[in-house]
């Protein structure tokens, strides 16, 4: 008895809670990609690099903050630096419509060449990250570096094993909560939101209701610009800041959209979970989990880790072809254009 | 006679700046509290003359009024505005809102209460009340029109225009269609449609037109054109 | 002026560059921008097969470029045999053990009956035969790796002559893409990028994780090459006579002797590729190609099997860009797999296809000449223009600093200012299809 309540809190420990926090980042960013792909109907090649330079924008507004002696306490300054960063990523998202995407949308032109474009705009803003901030790692978090350390963890409940909840993953998930939670408001209650649905559904009847495109247009980057900072942020503050790792972000990210059903909004808090828990366990050693659960003689003597973690892209990747292959529109049923 | 409330008169044009010419020289009106009906054959430019009133192609020639006012050049958004509603063949509802949710987007231009509109749709279609909190892409056919119709009710419209309302329902359904387009007519609003199945749509119509190649061929009452035996004999098939 | 004389001159244009960069740069600059030039028209001549033919969207380049490299490794170095002795046997019986399951998975798959049974089935049979397929494989790759890691610790190649290396290269990219091809085509063709962008991935994350096969992330160095060695030449009695006879100082000679043989052994390359294409691109197959490209309804409503027209293609274009990887990588003499990025080798290729004028294998090749040149001169071009704008402020002031050591990150920012110009202003690229 006293064993499986061990192995559940090395399996907390190292599997549930990692992946939780990290599901919530990969939702709050598959979240932005499906909302683009929704109303603006492209897959956004620069979504990994809106979320980069969201962050950045955070980062150095953080170390301004820093500069100046303002502190959250326990809390990172990071938090108080987050509007910031939104708003940063709010302008460029904006001018970059107004500069490339508009002209292209008038148009009518066809989704595949949006996504060369933002191949294009993907190239401009991760020059301007590393322009501006360099390419390097940047560390920003600061306050209290956890919410339950693995020793205190011990001393409290007497166990062998330790847990430990960090506060990037705590205020990771508790953010992404708040956000998904008003997300939905905003998209199931409001007037906005609403419009912003129809016109995802059926276009030309959202004109002939007098639904202002260009309004949806506005309002659905305001919104990217904040699901894109906001899981930027979270994601640097969990792990560290650097550019090239938030475009290779693009994949994982890519799979839990179209795992979920790209331009489903639910389904991408689901696809977000999905990969992120099957990159976890999957690249997880499970030795100790199981040399808790397991009876002395099962014990096992290797790591018993499927796959060495760099392959974690591997693992989104054949969920994301056994999906496609399978279900093609996605778990849950998002457009197929 | 005085003008009709809305008149696409003397309509010749096609789709895009170069196309060619789909309407010659088409004219179609509808009064307050008639049923106008454009039939005709395939490939005739039916639903072409329905859009040229709803202003979806451009006119070479020939103007289209609504209650005296030209709207020749307004946009369909525009037109909405001025009090057209107008109900699409395909893709006339928002499959993935509820259908309370299409009523509302119906609604989107108006700043006013609608709760009293709805009211009303919910009077004419009750099912679409039981269903209201249902996603409109789970409903059946005739269902779905109905929404269709309910959205385009939701602006208060001063001339309600069908295009095909009754294409792929059962016979029954249709019948049913019918008779509420018979009642929201009756409430004075001009209804203009264009429909397939002639022979029962003629026999609802207060006006028809028939249409051959983009031109007007016959135009009468709705019972003249059933008995028109060059209208049955070259048309409805004896 | 007529289009043969404008497409000449835009060629002329971009040997006018590389020219230019010789005589006011160096020649050695000048000959490195050529080499990589020549090899970056192959791989963009690769991409416009796939995109310019037929609209496939692939991004996935960089793995059919980095699995060109796997080959040269394969092929050119000598084989470990100490290293084979070890596990060699083991590693080959864990290989056929993995290709097996996949067999037996999907004959079961084609036996039995679709359904919840057969489900399950695929289920233990690719579970269970991971592991089976993991106990035969791990010791083997454990010995491999083990012998001398330092220095080797992988198996080794062939020992065959490195030239060999570029058709396996090719086919290679070839098998890996007829693979991912099967699964993903006919599918839309966003899902199909984000297909071949994981596909590049991973193929990456074993180039570093499988030590036995490439040595991982310890690289491979000392490639055998096709051409002499500089300090061999410049032993050589008869070459520095000959050299010096000519006025040039031997180091240098030597250097550009080298070069000037790879530039010779890739244009043969890159003409070959080149006229095959144009051939396809004239053929009834390439007419089929572009007529189901600009209407896939119609040529599928007209019999045409659009699906397997479109292996065909996905396979050839990367089979090319596994050529050109193949000879980047001899060029190097080393095989690193960190060095693959996404944004030099997929995206970039992209924008010279798109710059170039996608569907037309002369714009393909400009493009790839052009945009390497831009890629290699905007760095210094930044610098330059950085000194100009940070002259005014003082010579410790951080932010000019901070501009200066940034300068080099102004070619990701230029790349995609010039794809975004050429998007808009000449979509149909410098060289617009005929």
């Amino acid at each position: 008895m006293m064993d499986l309540l061990h192995a559940f809190v090395a399996l907390s420990n190292f599997v549930l809670v990692p992946a939780i926090a990290y599901g919530s980042q990969l939702a709050l960013g598959a979240l932005g990609v499906t909302l683009i792909y929704g109303i603006l109907r492209f897959s956004n090649f620069a979504h990994g690099d809106t979320m980069a330079f969201g962050t950045m924008v955070t980062v150095l507004a953080t170390w301004g903050l820093q500069a100046m002696g303002v502190s959250l306490g326990p809390l990172p300054t990071a938090l108080l630096a987050l509007p910031v960063g939104i708003l940063g990523c709010m302008a460029l998202v904006l001018v970059t419509d107004r500069a490339v995407y508009r002209f292209y949308r008038a148009q009518k032109a066809k989704p595949v060449i949006l996504v060369i474009v933002s191949i294009g705009v993907m190239f401009i803003m991760n020059g301007l990250v590393r322009f501006i901030i360099g390419p390097g790692d940047q560390r920003f978090a600061d306050g209290e570096r956890f919410i339950v350390s693995a020793p205190g963890f011990k001393e409290m409940t007497g166990l062998d094993e330790g847990l430990a909840i960090r506060t990037t993953q705590g205020i990771t998930v508790i953010t992404a909560v708040i956000v998904v939670a008003v997300l939905f408001w905003f998209l199931n209650r409001t007037r906005s939101g609403k419009s912003m649905r129809a016109y995802s559904d059926n276009e030309d009847l959202a004109l002939l209701s007098g639904i202002n495109p260009d309004r949806v247009v506005m309002i659905t980057w305001l919104i990217v610009a904040v699901l894109a900072t906001v899981a930027g942020v979270l994601y640097g503050l969990d792990k560290s800041f650097k550019p090239f790792t938030y475009f290779q972000l693009l994949l994982p990210v890519f799979a839990s959209a179209i795992v979920g059903g790209l331009g489903n909004p639910l389904g991408a808090i689901a696809g977000g979970f999905i990969i992120a828990f099957s990159e976890v366990t999957i690249t997880y050693a499970w030795k100790k989990v199981l040399g808790h659960a397991l009876p002395e003689s099962l014990a096992p003597d290797g790591l018993v880790q499927l796959l060495s973690t760099d392959y974690k892209f591997a693992v989104s990747f054949v969920i994301l072809l056994i999906v496609l292959l399978f279900r093609p529109t996605g778990l849950f049923r998002g457009k197929a254009v | 006679m005085a003008e009709a409330f809305l008149i696409g008169e003397a309509m010749t044009g096609g789709y895009g700046k170069s196309g060619p010419d789909i309407l010659q020289d088409c004219t179609v009106a509808v009064e307050p509290g008639e049923i106008a009906v454009i039939v005709g054959p395939n490939g005739a430019g039916k639903s072409t003359a329905m859009k040229a009133v709803f202003g979806m192609l451009n006119l070479r020639r020939g103007a289209v009024r609504l209650d005296g006012e030209d709207i020749t050049a307004l946009s369909p958004q525009e037109r909405v505005r001025k009090g057209m509603g107008f109900v699409p063949q395909n893709q006339n509802i928002f499959t993935s809102m509820t259908v309370e949710e299409n009523l509302e987007m119906g609604a989107f231009i108006r700043e006013d209460d609608i709760s009293e509109t709805m009211e009303q749709v919910y009077e004419l279609f009750p099912i679409l009340r039981e269903k209201r909190r249902q996603a409109a892409g789970e409903l059946s056919g005739g269902q779905r029109q109905q929404v269709a119709v309910g959205r385009a009710l939701m602006t208060r419209p001063k001339v309600l225009m069908l295009d095909e309302p009754t294409a792929g329902v059962s016979p029954i359904v249709m019948d049913e269609l019918f008779d509420r387009i018979i009642e929201i007519a009756r409430t004075g609003l001009p209804v203009l449609m264009v429909e397939q199945n002639a022979r029962q749509a003629l026999a609802i119509a207060d006006k028809g037109y028939v249409l051959v190649q983009g031109r007007n061929a016959h135009t009468g009452t709705g019972k003249d054109l059933l008995a028109d035996p060059e209208v049955r004999r070259s048309f409805l098939g004896g | 002026m007529s289009e043969t004389m404008r497409n000449t001159a835009l060629f002329a244009l971009v040997a006018g560059l590389i020219v230019v960069t010789g005589i006011f740069q160096s020649w050695n600059t000048a000959f490195l921008i050529l080499n990589m030039g020549l090899i970056s028209a192959i791989m963009s001549l690769g991409v416009n097969l796939q995109w310019g033919f037929a609209g496939l969207f692939n991004v996935g380049v960089m793995g059919f470029v980095a699995l060109g490299g796997l080959a040269t490794v394969l092929v050119a170095m000598p084989p470990v045999g100490e290293a084979w002795a070890a596990g060699g046997a083991r590693v080959l019986a864990g290989l056929a053990t993995g290709a097996a399951l996949l067999v037996a998975t999907i004959l079961a798959r084609r036996a039995m009956r679709p359904g919840r049974a057969r489900a399950l089935a695929t289920l233990v049979i690719l579970v269970g035969g991971f592991f089976v397929y993991r106990a035969v494989l791990d010791p083997g790759v454990e010995a491999v790796e083990a012998v001398n890691p330092a220095g080797t610790g992988y198996l080794g190649g062939l020992g065959l002559p490195v030239l060999l290396a570029w058709p396996v290269g090719g086919a290679l990219a070839a098998g890996a893409a007829w693979i991912i091809g099967k699964a993903a085509l006919g599918l839309r063709s966003d899902y199909l990028a984000i297909a071949t962008l994981g596909i590049a991935e991973i193929i990456l994350a074993v180039l570093k994780n499988e030590d036995w096969l490439s040595r991982g992330v310890k690289n491979v160095n000392g490639i055998p090459r096709p051409l002499p060695y500089e300090v061999d030449l410049q032993n050589d009695p008869g070459f520095v006579d000959t050299v010096q006879g000519l006025g040039l100082d031997p180091v240098t000679a030597s250097s550009l002797y080298i070069k000037l043989g790879y530039a010779g052994l890739f244009a043969v390359v890159l003409v070959v590729i080149l006229l095959a294409a144009q051939l396809a691109l004239n053929s009834p197959w390439g007419r089929m190609m572009r007529a189901i490209r600009d209407n896939e309804t119609a040529a599928g409503a007209m019999g045409k099997d659009v699906t397997r027209r479109h292996l065909q293609v996905f396979v050839l274009g990367s089979a090319v860009c596994g050529v050109a990887g193949a000879m980047m990588t001899t060029l190097d003499g080393q095989l690193v797999p960190t060095s693959y990025q996404p944004l030099r080798f997929t995206f970039l290729i992209w924008v010279m296809v798109i710059v170039g004028g996608s569907g037309n294998n002369f714009g393909a090749v400009l493009g790839g000449f052009l945009i390497w040149f831009l890629w290699v001169q905007v760095e210094p071009m930044g610098y330059w223009l950085m000194q100009m704008i940070t002259a005014p402020l003082a010579e410790d002031s951080a932010l000019k600093a901070h501009l200066l050591d940034s300068a080099a990150h102004m070619r990701l920012f230029t790349m995609g200012l010039v794809l975004l110009l050429v998007l808009r202003f000449s979509p149909r690229g410098l060289i617009p299809e005929r």
